[in-house]
């Protein structure tokens, strides 16, 4: 399908399919490090199956992102060739890995942001979007429930279990805002129906949705975002070292196929 | 040999039954309604897949199966995938649901509603949401004591 984009939407458009190809690009990568060492042999399993949805979800977006900017890249090219500066998913998933909390603390943090930003996008009138985030919504569904009984466990927990929780929550706190901090290209999106509401209101709805909870568990309510206007640039060390494992193979052998 | 002159919609459906689902091959892609739309024109035959899960990698495997077997039909065969309607666990019609039945697989339902495959008794645990595969949960029956997947409702 066609659609004909007037430029600044098109570019709106490109910076918001990077930012969420990015997002489940790096978590896909980053949880499938417990791929064989998770703490239980059933969740071994679930986190490795979560990490393989996301990467799915990540080349469908590429995909997307590829037609759209129709420049002769291809989703691997998007994937795997750009330095680590060019990556553009949020802090929040700069994170490394860590403990299993913290690992259950990030995709807690990120999954709900992520289901608000997927509901805004259902009606988008950028169809080939609107079409995916139908598909997407119906798997990252399972994601929530999933993450929401791990954070709800580690937070009810005596001693260790909470105190790591709690911990990991000190840690990404300033940067759990970053999925849904604006863009440079806000104004563009909203002007042209691509997303139901500007970004600066789905965060006020996804720290509304987490209120409760919180105050449930007892845990400490959300700091605001540090640095927003640099949500989405100026990675970590710890991102360069994923960069390095994740692009290995394609270095080792460049256009290698399956 | 199949005269080429005779090809239609409804035989070209009849061989999309026969192409299995690699992951569960007791299943075909008809079974598992992934298939969306048929178009037979005298210089081509399309076919338009739904993908089960939006990063399933048999993707690839299923849509070069089922070029495979419509190669028989003897002119060029196009096999698209597709969003634009999001294949749902409803889609897998009653027979498929028998054949998962029957392997040990019980089919997506309702959570009260899932039966262990093996006795039929309704007293069964989720042990796993996430399965071997994307689109498979894991789970228990404490009447005959047997674990047995179940394709997840999505």
């Amino acid at each position: 399908m066609v659609v004909e984009l007037i430029p600044a939407t098109k570019n709106a458009l490109a910076l918001l399919l990077l930012a969420m190809a990015d997002d489940e690009f790096v978590l896909g990568y980053s949880d499938s490090e417990w791929t064989g060492i998770a703490p239980i042999l059933e969740e071994d399993v679930a986190i490795s199956s979560l990490a393989q949805d996301e990467l799915g979800h990540a080349q469908a977006l590429y995909r997307l992102l590829a037609e759209l900017v129709a420049d002769g890249r291809d989703a691997d090219n998007f994937a795997y060739d750009r330095p680590p500066e060019g990556y553009y998913h949020a802090r929040l998933l700069d994170h490394p890995r860590g403990d299993w909390a913290n690992t259950i603390v990030r995709r807690f943090l990120y999954d709900t942001a992520d289901a608000v930003r997927l509901e805004a996008l259902v009606g988008s009138s950028y169809a080939p979007l609107a079409e995916l985030v139908g598909k997407m919504r119906r798997e990252e569904r399972y994601h929530v429930m999933h993450v929401t009984t791990w954070f709800e466990r580690l937070a009810t927990a005596e001693g260790e279990p909470r105190r790591r929780l709690l911990e990991a929550l000190e840690r990404m706190g300033p940067d759990a805002g970053t999925v849904l901090s604006p863009l440079p290209t806000e104004l563009a999106l909203e002007m042209a129906g691509i997303s139901e509401a500007p970004l600066p209101e789905l965060e006020r709805r996804w720290r509304a949705s987490l209120s409760l909870l919180f105050e449930r568990l007892r845990l400490p309510a959300l700091p605001p975002t540090r640095d927003p206007e640099q949500a989405r640039t100026a990675h970590s060390d710890a991102f360069r070292w994923l960069h390095d494992e994740f692009t290995s193979v394609r270095r080792l052998d460049p256009g290698a196929t399956w | 040999m199949i005269d080429a002159g005779t090809v239609d919609e409804a035989a070209v459906r009849l061989a999309l039954a026969e192409v299995a689902d690699p992951e569960i091959p007791v299943v075909s892609v008809t079974d598992l309604g992934m298939i969306e739309r048929v178009e037979v024109r005298p210089e081509e035959i399309r076919v338009e897949l739904l993908p089960t899960f939006v990063g399933c990698p048999a993707v690839d495997m299923i849509k070069a199966a089922v070029a495979e077997r419509l190669s028989a039909f003897g002119r060029p065969v196009f096999v698209d995938t597709t969003f634009r309607v999001p294949w749902t666990s409803e889609r897998i019609t009653a027979s498929g649901r028998a054949k998962l039945r029957a392997s040990g697989f019980a089919p997506p339902t309702a959570d009260s509603a899932v039966r262990c495959p093996y006795c039929g008794s309704g007293n069964v645990a989720l042990d796993n949401l996430f399965g071997p595969t994307q689109c498979r949960s894991l789970r228990y029956c404490r009447a005959c004591r047997q674990p047995f997947e179940q394709f997840k409702t999505v």
